[in-house]
């Protein structure tokens, strides 16, 4: 392996324009000389978006419709925080049984998100190929059953809120459409079915070897203290460093955004760390004991175990959550058919105020903070995505690994690859991140 | 010689994109009859010499602008997906706000670092040969639109409103629930998938034309008291019409 041009003193300069499979555009860009790294940037090149603008002067009930459209993998998580947030600010108490469909719904979209994630942008790092296409040849039962478990969760997406790409049936104040009962019993034989397929595919990663780098860091997420379920749909902010709970509506104490030129997304910090990491191993590190049973036990035969520091690991983590999800939706769906579904009218505000809401979208920890105003339109927006509070511990994690990398003999193409399968490893969403800006940047 | 096929990106959320991977019972039989070699979402390789170009999101910033013109360029045809890219979309709602105030907004004093235009639709820029619209694209047309190209078939639009799937599926008028919906002059095709889910159709495959905006805006004056000037905002959502265009 060892190349004799490579002593660590050497000079090394890397661009990679576009990282591809992911979602959005950003640039990687490295400079070192005599050993020494004079740059490094994650440069986030995708184009302004300025949703936190012109919300302003819109209705509050289009929030959720509106942000939904900052991205299209995680448009069920937009929606799940703008109504969090819009029904903090306009004191709405959605039903019970608004809550277990919007749960069921984001269930789905962490399954296809995390499926689409792994089997189609980060397997074929490990199958040394640019895409999932030529899979489709030489490993054609890998491709089906990928597809098949990425229908299943676009249906129950689709079951619930008419589509997974911008849902429709999700509204501040409740749903607008229930399932039929044999919708719902449908998708539960398929997530039963679907067991086998998903121990076919831990299997599949138990072989993949994963790069062995570790860093010390804060991991965020959210957190439903006591004894409750592992958190997507709602909690309190927690981290490995500060396990102490705060509440959502105070989220700023926790998260502090900067604006950098070099990046078309803001970068977060937070009280006690220059920079964290939200996203699944986040979640899995604050909270693997909430996990569901089977999950645990995928965790263990993979070797997972918080508090986990090697961001590769996302990946296990993404497909543990998943074995979780399907388990969740399972149960779930019981309790919503035993309960029985009935039409409600939408609740309606009692205030026009501030609040603040959140979710666990698949990439991470997302908050929506609206105001509106005393003629129901919004006045204030803000909106923090986790692939902005990512960027700067992502950029940590490159000053870390690149002069170990080096250190290591490795050829710049080698190089190259495991720099970006550690940016993909946070299965990076740019459009979301870049929600608001666009970016010059001069050498 | 299969079709050489690219999928582009300029400003939006690239859900038109992924709507091609959430084709999932179809997307094997459409790898096998295509060749796709232009794809940064989903595959490395990347070439240049493409008979179909697929565009999703915008042109929305001095950069798009240079983008859809290479894309242009470097494709025989060319094709809008979605309502960014067919109508300038959702990005649009900026084109009403001052732009130093919508960056100023969001970024404070660094506001300066960040330049951008008015958002607009991929013909705004570049002559495009078809569009396929709705936010997102309707991957039930994309299919249609690809089985088209493959056996050399013309490939048109539907030229009737929302309102006739929304009948023929039996939904109870949102207009009779005291909810304005744009299903009246909205282009078909999608199924009349909001109306269906309990929400109103947001106009988000662009109106029908001018006569069509005169009918309707005639008909729901009529019938439920409600003139077009009311639905203003909702139109705006995804830039589904000009303003000089209402009746």
């Amino acid at each position: 392996m060892s190349d004799p041009n490579n002593e660590p003193t050497r000079n090394v300069s890397i661009d990679v324009k576009h990282v591809t499979r992911v979602e959005g555009h950003g640039n990687i860009s490295i400079s070192v000389r005599e050993g020494e790294i004079t740059k490094l940037q994650l440069a986030i090149v995708e184009s302004p978006r300025f949703f936190e603008s012109f919300l302003r002067g819109r209705h509050w009930s289009e929030a959720p419709h509106i942000t939904c459209r900052i991205c299209g993998i995680c448009s069920v998580g937009h929606t799940t925080a703008s109504v969090h947030a819009m029904e903090a600010a306009c004191g709405i108490q959605v039903t019970e049984q608004t809550d277990l469909l919007r749960k069921l719904i984001l269930y789905g979209e962490e399954l296809q998100s995390h499926w689409l994630h792994l089997y189609f942008l980060a397997v074929p790092d490990y199958f040394g190929v640019g895409s999932v296409i030529p899979l489709a040849e030489t490993h054609p039962e890998v491709v089906r059953r990928a597809l098949r478990m990425k229908k299943l969760a676009n249906d129950i997406c689709g079951v619930v809120g008419g589509r997974h790409i911008h849902p429709v049936a999700i509204h501040v104040g409740g749903v607008s459409h229930t399932p039929r009962d044999n919708e719902l019993l449908g998708l539960k034989q398929r997530l039963e079915d679907c067991r086998g397929d998903l121990k076919e595919m831990v299997e599949l990663f138990s072989k993949l070897e994963v790069p062995d780098f570790n860093r010390e860091t804060e991991y965020v997420s959210l957190k439903v203290v006591g004894n409750g379920e592992y958190a997507f749909y709602n909690g309190d902010i927690v981290s490995t460093k500060d396990p102490s709970p705060t509440k959502v509506a105070d989220y700023r104490q926790r998260v502090v955004e900067e604006v950098v030129q070099h990046s078309a997304a803001k970068h977060c910090r937070s009280p006690s760390s220059s920079a964290y990491a939200v996203g699944a191993l986040a979640r899995f590190n604050n909270n693997a004991e909430q996990l569901h049973p089977d999950a645990q036990k995928v965790a263990d035969e993979l070797g997972l175990k918080p508090i986990c520091f090697n961001p590769y690991h996302n990946n296990t983590a993404q497909l543990v959550e998943t074995v979780h999800c399907v388990e969740a939706s399972i149960e779930l769906i019981d309790k919503i058919l035993t309960r029985g579904l009935k039409s409600e009218p939408l609740v309606p505000p009692s205030k026009y105020e501030r609040g603040a809401g959140a979710a666990e979208v698949p990439r991470g920890l997302l908050f929506h903070e609206y105001g509106v105003g005393s003629d129901g339109k919004i006045d204030m927006a803000n909106l923090i995505i986790p692939t902005g509070q990512n960027l700067a511990n992502i950029e940590a994690d490159m000053h870390a690994l690149t002069p170990k990398l080096l250190a290591s003999g490795m050829g710049k193409e080698e190089m190259t690859l495991q720099l970006e399968m550690l940016v993909r490893a946070y299965d990076p969403c740019i459009s979301c991140a870049t929600h608001f800006l666009d970016v010059e940047w001069e050498e | 010689m299969k079709p050489k096929i690219a999928i582009f990106s300029l400003t939006g959320c690239e859900g038109c994109s992924l709507a091609i991977l959430e084709l999932e019972d179809q997307l094997l039989d459409i790898l096998g009859a295509v060749e796709i070699v232009n794809f940064r979402e989903g595959m490395t390789e990347r070439s240049w010499d493409i008979d179909i170009g697929f565009v999703d999101g915008a042109v929305s910033t001095p950069e798009d602008e240079k983008e859809i013109i290479r894309f242009r360029e470097s494709c025989k045809t060319l094709v809008a997906i979605g309502s960014c890219a067919c109508l300038g979309g959702i990005n649009t709602l900026k084109n009403y706000q001052p732009e130093d105030e919508y960056r100023r907004y969001v970024y404070g004093d660094k506001a300066i670092w960040f330049p951008t235009i008015a958002a607009r639709a991929l013909s705004a820029v570049v002559k495009v040969d078809y569009e396929l619209p709705g936010c997102p694209m309707i991957k039930e047309e994309f299919v249609r639109f690809v089985k088209c190209m493959l056996t050399g078939r013309p490939f048109e639009l539907p030229d009737y409103a929302v309102c006739v799937e929304c009948k023929k599926k039996g939904n109870l008028c949102l207009y009779e629930k005291g909810v304005i919906c744009l299903g009246p002059v909205t282009r078909a095709g999608c199924d009349a998938i909001c109306p269906s889910f309990g929400s109103k159709c947001e106009g988000c495959r662009g109106i029908l034309g001018h006569e069509a905006l005169c009918a309707a805006g005639v008909n729901l004056r009529e019938q439920y008291d409600v003139s077009l000037d009311d639905v203003l905002a909702d139109f705006r959502l995804f830039g589904a019409y000009q303003e000089k265009d209402l009746p």
